[in-house]
């Protein structure tokens, strides 16, 4: 296991969050049309044209927000998934939930029955990723009612990739428009977000990282082993429910709207542990608010790039994600 | 605290016999309990079974005369502290850390530890001569210096009883009789303490009652005196022993003879 470099809780919350703070400021001045510092107070104030206003209030807030609460979400539901499978492989998707957000939405995609700008294409993934989630519980739950991990990690597994193979089906027999939609859907962007998709994200968002929150000292415990967190008075069958149910629907509603965005929910938990431990009093929120930052930077970097075209918010992640955990995994072997 | 066990029948497979086969039990408070027999006679099933740990197919545990079923977790882990057999680290953490755990049960999940929880752990690590051992990763201790830091956690929790399961099997002399003489004194000071053990010196030595299990079932119940005896060893470890009482502690001791 990779040993943190002992930063202390409060400072680490203090310098993640001025991070945050500075990343979204950023992403709220810079785009397609970069804003001077001047407009960018003005436009805050409602003092500027009308223009800079709408960028910066109807484009720009919503779609940094929208950020910061996919990107907190999907770190959280990776910090969990991995208490919770005591896997440190584990993230939000292992499970099966993009599979069956994609199928979801690749099915209302392939069958022209709304274009990839529609609301209801969000409700056809949400609804995917539900019966995914559904799915595997089903089938984790044993005779006896109790959930083995093991299993659960297995079925997820499992129905994961069979979902691809629904995907790659419906593709083969798609035409080429619905294809190329499907697949800058599958690969995630955040072009869509607006006021309204952002309350809806936040309704499931926020109430359910409150419960992972509440969860923070069963899953120290369950690091230790079920049969030791049980007597040291935890439910460690409700905690298995509520850790999974919590952590999957909050990544359901990440990517019934963003589409698959990978790398987030790995490497932010393993960043914030080789920080300041594996404590989840300190993992879980540090989580949120560094998987917020990491990709509300990620969007930044996504539309400004190559503007005015976009890279996958995905492509950007694990370009961000991956030299940067190879670094801290040879950090980590030192130490 | 009393535990009370009715008839408990488990099983971990339909095909073999039960692991426990109908076992009653009672042991009152302020009384070091101990649970001998042969390898597999259902010694920690007995123990799971008194915790909640594994189904019953039928019988009933009793704690302090409420149901065990009437007991939440949270209120169970602050009367009673566990020491089960093994147990495995997943993430680094230090020792005095891994002692404040058995402090969760008194702490809501936002709460800090309070004064009285961190003097809880240095007294519980003092108690188990660990607290030098306080600022240590968990994972880098002995198997002995480990197995006293998983007591003292279990003390941190202010039990009522103490349920341990060979706690004392990879210690030294010393702390054998460290931790050994500490259940004595705690039963002494009013808790239960349930102890199942291989080694049937120390529970002829230190516990007032002992119970002795012979596949699943009860082979013996009562004082030393009344379950150490030739004719009752040799019939569940199927191997003639002696007994003779020890000269220095004036307690049974048992010699197993060649074959």
């Amino acid at each position: 296991m990779p040993r943190s470099i002992a930063v202390s809780g409060p400072a680490a919350f203090s310098l993640v969050s001025v991070a945050l703070a500075g990343i979204v400021a950023l992403a709220l001045r810079f785009g397609a049309v970069s804003l001077t510092g001047r407009e960018f107070i003005e436009g805050l104030t409602g003092a500027g044209p009308e223009a800079t206003r709408f960028i910066l209030l109807e484009l720009r807030a919503p779609r940094a927000l929208m950020a910061t609460l996919v990107g907190g979400g999907l770190a959280i539901a990776g910090a969990a998934f991995q208490a919770l499978l005591r896997n440190p492989l584990a993230e939000p998707y292992i499970l099966g939930i993009s599979g069956g957000a994609a199928v979801g939405a690749v099915l209302v995609l392939a069958g022209g029955w709304v274009t990839a700008t529609s609301f209801a294409l969000p409700i056809a993934a949400f609804a995917g990723a539900t019966l995914a989630i559904l799915l595997v519980f089903g089938v984790a739950l044993s005779a006896n009612r109790r959930m083995d991990v093991r299993i659960l990690l297995l079925a997820g597994v499992v129905v994961g990739a069979f979902f691809s193979a629904c995907i790659a089906l419906v593709l083969a027999v798609a035409d080429a428009p619905t294809v190329r939609s499907a697949v800058l859907w599958m690969m995630g962007s955040l072009s869509g977000a607006s006021w309204g998709t952002l309350i809806v994200v936040g309704a499931y968002t926020f109430p359910l990282t409150i419960v992972l929150l509440t969860l923070a000292r069963p899953f120290n415990l369950m690091a230790i082993g079920e049969d030791t967190a049980t007597f040291l008075g935890t439910d460690v069958e409700r905690i298995k429910r509520l850790a999974y149910g919590s952590a999957s629907f909050v990544a359901a509603a990440g990517v019934a709207f963003v589409g698959v965005i990978g790398f987030v929910g790995l490497v932010v938990p393993h960043a914030v542990r080789f920080l300041t431990g594996p404590d989840h009093r300190t993992l879980l929120p540090l989580s949120f608010l560094a998987g917020a930052g990491f990709l509300t930077l990620a969007d930044l970097l996504a539309r400004t790039i190559i503007a005015p075209a976009e890279v996958p918010i995905g492509v950007v992640t694990a370009f961000v994600g991956v030299p940067f955990f190879l670094v801290l995994l040879r950090k980590s072997l030192r130490t | 605290m009393i535990f009370e066990g009715h008839e408990i029948i488990a099983r971990y497979s339909d095909d073999r016999p039960p692991a426990l086969a109908g076992i009653s039990l009672h042991v009152p408070s302020s009384c070091l309990y101990a649970i001998l027999g042969p390898n597999g006679s259902g010694k920690s099933t007995l123990l799971r079974a008194l915790l909640g740990s594994i189904p019953l197919v039928s019988g009933s545990v009793v704690i302090d005369g409420r149901p065990l079923s009437s007991w939440t977790r949270r209120k169970l882990a602050r009367e009673v502290g566990v020491v089960t057999q093994v147990e495995s680290l997943a993430f680094p953490i230090s020792v005095r850390e891994l002692v404040a755990m058995g402090r969760y049960p008194y702490l809501g999940p936002f709460e800090r530890e309070r004064p009285e929880d961190r003097a809880a752990v240095v007294t519980a690590l003092d108690k188990c001569e660990a607290l030098d051992l306080a600022e240590r990763d968990a994972g880098s201790l002995s198997g002995g210096e480990f197995q006293r830091v998983r007591i003292a956690r279990a003390l941190a929790q202010e039990p009522q009883a103490l349920i341990l399961d060979e706690p004392t099997a990879s210690l030294d002399l010393r702390h054998e009789m460290v931790i050994l003489e500490l259940l004595r004194s705690s039963a002494d000071a009013g808790l239960t303490v349930i102890l199942v053990t291989h080694h049937i010196e120390t529970a002829a030595r230190f516990a007032d009652r002992l119970l002795l299990l012979d596949r699943g079932a009860v082979a013996a119940e009562g004082t030393a005196q009344e379950v150490l005896r030739e004719d009752i060893l040799a019939g569940v470890y199927r191997w003639r022993v002696a007994v003779r009482d020890n000269p220095v502690t004036e307690k049974p001791s048992v010699t197993p003879l060649s074959r």
